[in-house]
């Protein structure tokens, strides 16, 4: 029992998987076990949306206080309306449509970048004023209108292989990725570096500003591929189709064990984290509340998680 | 033991772990009213940690702590400050995000009213101006901005200044090791005015000269235990060295034969300090060692960062021929990376080397560190430890490990002794020699004379340029101070 709690405390990032379980508990004690497999299938496959961005956003944060990408609320909208324009509703029209989402968010990425570099605009001031100008791109750009996703697309991002949702164990095999990534090559210790002393990582010969380039663009390549999978599973593109991913992908990263102050990051806490948020709206929904209630209640839950699972501040 | 009545500080079997480390093994001092003890010992010898209980920051696993004939049950950082301890240590306390007065007043919260701002700045710069005059420092200068030279100055000051709480006993750990000789003689000479003052001084320091003249009583520590403990004057040099546990160097200045010919080698830098005048050019050939010497803060980093950026980015007063690494002599700012294991930490610079296909290879990140621990004996049962896990000393070592390992021809190296044993040094300057032998260029800033001595040609700086430039045959320190400060016409 004292290894146990030892254990849990020594890796925060399993009290989102803590969390999760026992908000599905409570839910399904709710629907006397009614529902129970399906509510997880679901939880998966809406997950899969936040983890992407969470992804992203992970990398971003990493890098260091003040280091957070905002604009990916709007870079979803934006990607969304591009993957589905440039797809027509054409099913061999596909992959264009993926790399013109994946190409919208690089532009997004770069721009972020070149904003915070060239200007000297701090990342939060930064991502939030281009969300701005992408939001006003996006609008006069898809005119309101909802763009039908291809038939093909929109069936793919709900196949189940074993009653399990694809788009989940790609992403899982995505994250997998990351975390290797993160660990274990240049890149990613580059990351890490950068986030614990950005001077004596620029002096132990780290190419800082490219590292830092490649984060926020590595950001919004996935924040454009996380609109092209949202338009294909919600069958259409619209401009608010992004909004809740802003204090989503936050919120996945520092529950799931990521530190805010930079240089310390946790992949598999995203899942964990993801599966927690997406399962707290399901049981709230299941309970009957209403929407004002709901993010009253969401809200204060995350308040609750971080100040209880990010609060060991102390490093002796 | 009896406690005499002059005694202020008492530690009796004072015994602290850290995991399997036995970090102090049944430790007692005494340190008496008007007393200058110091404390030396290796890297690792467990100085820094007695400190620390004595300071309060660390809680002694056994053992009594007694101050001012009291013993002391619930020891606190703030009970110590209390009763009138004071520390220095070799990690700076200050926050850098404030200027010098805000540091103070953090210090002294007696400081209040719309004023307490110049109340502060005036208390540190009368004390900044009895210890160090001439010191330059302004009370509204933030602490990011000052040269680590400066900050110590500010944090030494600070530890004397006094309001409502009195200052019994200061413990200055390493307090000359990023000071510069003159620096140091005025921090030297200030210490032994307060001492007879009846102030009492605890002083650590690896300048084994410094130690001998200025204290009244020496106690040896080795392995976590005090193991010699006697006046001043029954030590000398040798005895002190070997009692720590070293062995006396044989004083190898390389002879000028077993030396390159100056020039008979490629060039790898030539550099023009900014504020250059005339047509001076610092300049370094394969498998030479370059000494930067001045006073500490007169722009000897500021060239060693210039070349460190063009070795990436060119720029047209510095050429750099070949790869470049540096060991921060400034290790929190500079050097470390907090979160992560020794190994980390070493591998940092050489990650492209240990690469297999696209990924990190473990296997090889341990092989380096292992390889580096053992050469330059970095003293940790597991290299996967975090690199905090090190005393001061031995952070640096990994430091030196980590440019050293790298594949870089050119090591820059920013006063990187501070805070280093007798005994690590020697080893070190071992090791820079042969390396240098092996084609590799250092480019060397210290503030100690003795390490300008190893240099095959030295560069002297004054107010961000070079005054003179001395080859090993005419450097003699009073060459070196003479241009520090008076500055002569370069050629």
């Amino acid at each position: 029992m004292m290894a146990a709690r030892r254990w849990l405390f020594a890796s925060p990032w399993m009290w989102s998987y803590l969390g999760a379980a026992l908000v599905w508990i409570a839910a399904i004690i709710f629907t006397r076990g009614y529902g129970a497999g399906g509510m997880l299938i679901a939880a998966l496959s809406l997950a899969v949306f936040t983890v992407v961005v969470g992804i992203g956003q992970m990398f971003v944060i990493t890098l260091g206080p003040g280091n957070v990408d905002l604009s990916l609320p709007a870079n979803i909208g934006l990607s969304s309306a591009v993957a589905m324009t440039v797809m027509a509703g054409d099913d061999r029209l596909v992959a264009i449509g993926l790399a013109a989402a994946l190409g919208c968010g690089l532009a997004i990425g770069i721009v972020n970048y070149l904003l915070i570099r060239a200007l000297s605009i701090p990342p939060i001031i930064a991502t939030l004023s281009a969300s701005f100008i992408i939001q006003s791109i996006d609008i006069s750009y898809g005119r309101g209108l909802q763009i039908k996703p291809p038939p093909g697309f929109a069936d793919f991002t709900n196949i189940q292989i074993l009653g399990i949702p694809l788009l989940a164990i790609l992403t899982a095999v995505f994250t997998v990725a990351a975390g290797i990534a993160l660990q274990r090559t240049v890149y990613g210790r580059s990351v890490l570096a950068i986030g614990q002393n950005i001077r004596a990582a620029r002096l132990a010969g780290i190419r800082v500003g490219w590292v830092r380039f490649a984060t926020y663009a590595l950001s919004g390549m996935l924040g454009g591929l996380d609109g092209a999978l949202l338009a294909g599973y919600f069958r259409g593109a619209n401009v608010d189709i992004g909004n809740e991913y802003l204090l989503a992908s936050v919120a996945v990263v520092v529950i799931g064990g990521t530190s805010v102050a930079g240089g310390k990051a946790n992949v598999a806490g995203l899942w964990g984290a993801a599966l927690f948020l997406v399962l707290l709206l399901t049981m709230l929904n299941t309970f009957g509340v209403s929407a004002g209630v709901r993010l009253l209640v969401t809200g204060f839950v995350i308040v609750a998680v971080i100040s209880a699972a990010g609060g060991e501040k102390k490093r002796d | 033991m009896t406690l005499g009545a002059s005694d202020i500080v008492r530690l009796d079997g004072v015994e602290k772990r850290f995991g399997a480390v036995r970090a102090l093994d049944s430790v007692d001092l005494t340190v008496q009213r008007g007393e200058c003890l110091s404390l030396v010992g290796h890297n690792g010898a467990g100085k820094s940690t007695l400190m620390h209980i004595l300071a309060g920051t660390v809680a002694a696993d056994r053992g009594r702590v007694v101050i001012g004939g009291d013993e002391q049950k619930a020891y606190s950082p703030a009970r110590a400050k209390h009763l009138g301890i004071r520390c220095v240590f070799q990690e700076l306390s200050l926050c850098p995000n404030l200027t010098v007065a805000e540091n103070t007043r953090v210090f002294h919260p007696v400081l209040t009213g719309l004023n307490w701002r110049r109340k502060a700045g005036a208390l540190i710069t009368s004390k900044l101006d009895e210890i160090f005059p001439g010191h330059g420092v302004g009370a509204s200068d933030l602490i990011q901005d000052l040269p680590i030279a400066r900050r110590q100055m500010v944090e030494v000051a600070r530890a004397f200044t006094a309001t409502d709480e009195p200052v019994r006993l200061v413990i200055l750990d390493e307090p000359t090791s990023s000071l510069d000789s003159h620096t140091a003689g005025q921090l030297l000479a200030f210490m032994r005015r307060a001492v007879a003052n009846g102030i009492s001084c605890i002083f650590i320091s690896h300048l084994l000269g410094e130690v001998l003249q200025n204290s009244d009583r020496i106690v040896v520590m080795r392995d976590g235990r005090t193991i010699a403990a006697d006046r001043a004057e029954a030590f000398d040099r040798n005895r002190l060295v070997t009692t720590m546990g070293g062995t006396e160097a044989p004083t190898t200045e390389a002879n000028a034969g077993d030396r390159l010919a100056r020039g008979k080698t490629p060039l790898h830098v030539r550099a023009r300090p900014r504020q250059q005048g005339g047509s001076t050019d610092l300049v370094a050939h394969e498998g030479e060692i370059i000494g930067l010497a001045g006073l500490a803060g007169h722009g000897q980093t500021d060239l060693l960062l210039a070349i460190f950026a063009a070795a990436t980015s060119p720029r047209p007063d510095v050429a750099v021929n070949a790869t470049v690494a540096l060991v921060a002599g400034d290790r929190q700012a500079d050097g470390i990376f907090p979160l992560w294991s020794i190994a980390e930490n070493i591998g940092i610079c050489s990650l492209r080397k240990l690469r297999q296909g696209v990924l990190i290879s473990r296997r090889r990140e341990d092989t380096l560190a292992n390889f580096w621990r053992d050469r330059i004996k970095i003293r940790t049962p597991d290299i996967h430890n975090n690199i905090l896990s090190l005393s001061g000393g031995n952070q640096q070592k990994a430091l030196f490990a980590r440019a050293l390992g790298s594949e870089a021809r050119i090591v820059l190296m920013d006063d990187p002794m501070r805070g280093v044993d007798v005994g690590t040094k020697l080893e070190v300057y071992d090791l820079i020699r042969e390396e240098a032998r092996g084609g590799r260029t250092f480019i060397w800033y210290t503030t100690e004379t003795d390490e300008l001595k190893k240099c095959d040609h030295v560069y002297v700086f004054r107010n961000g340029a070079i005054v003179a430039d001395l080859a090993r045959g005419e450097l003699t320190e009073e060459k070196v101070i003479q241009s520090s400060f008076i500055g002569t016409d370069p050629r």
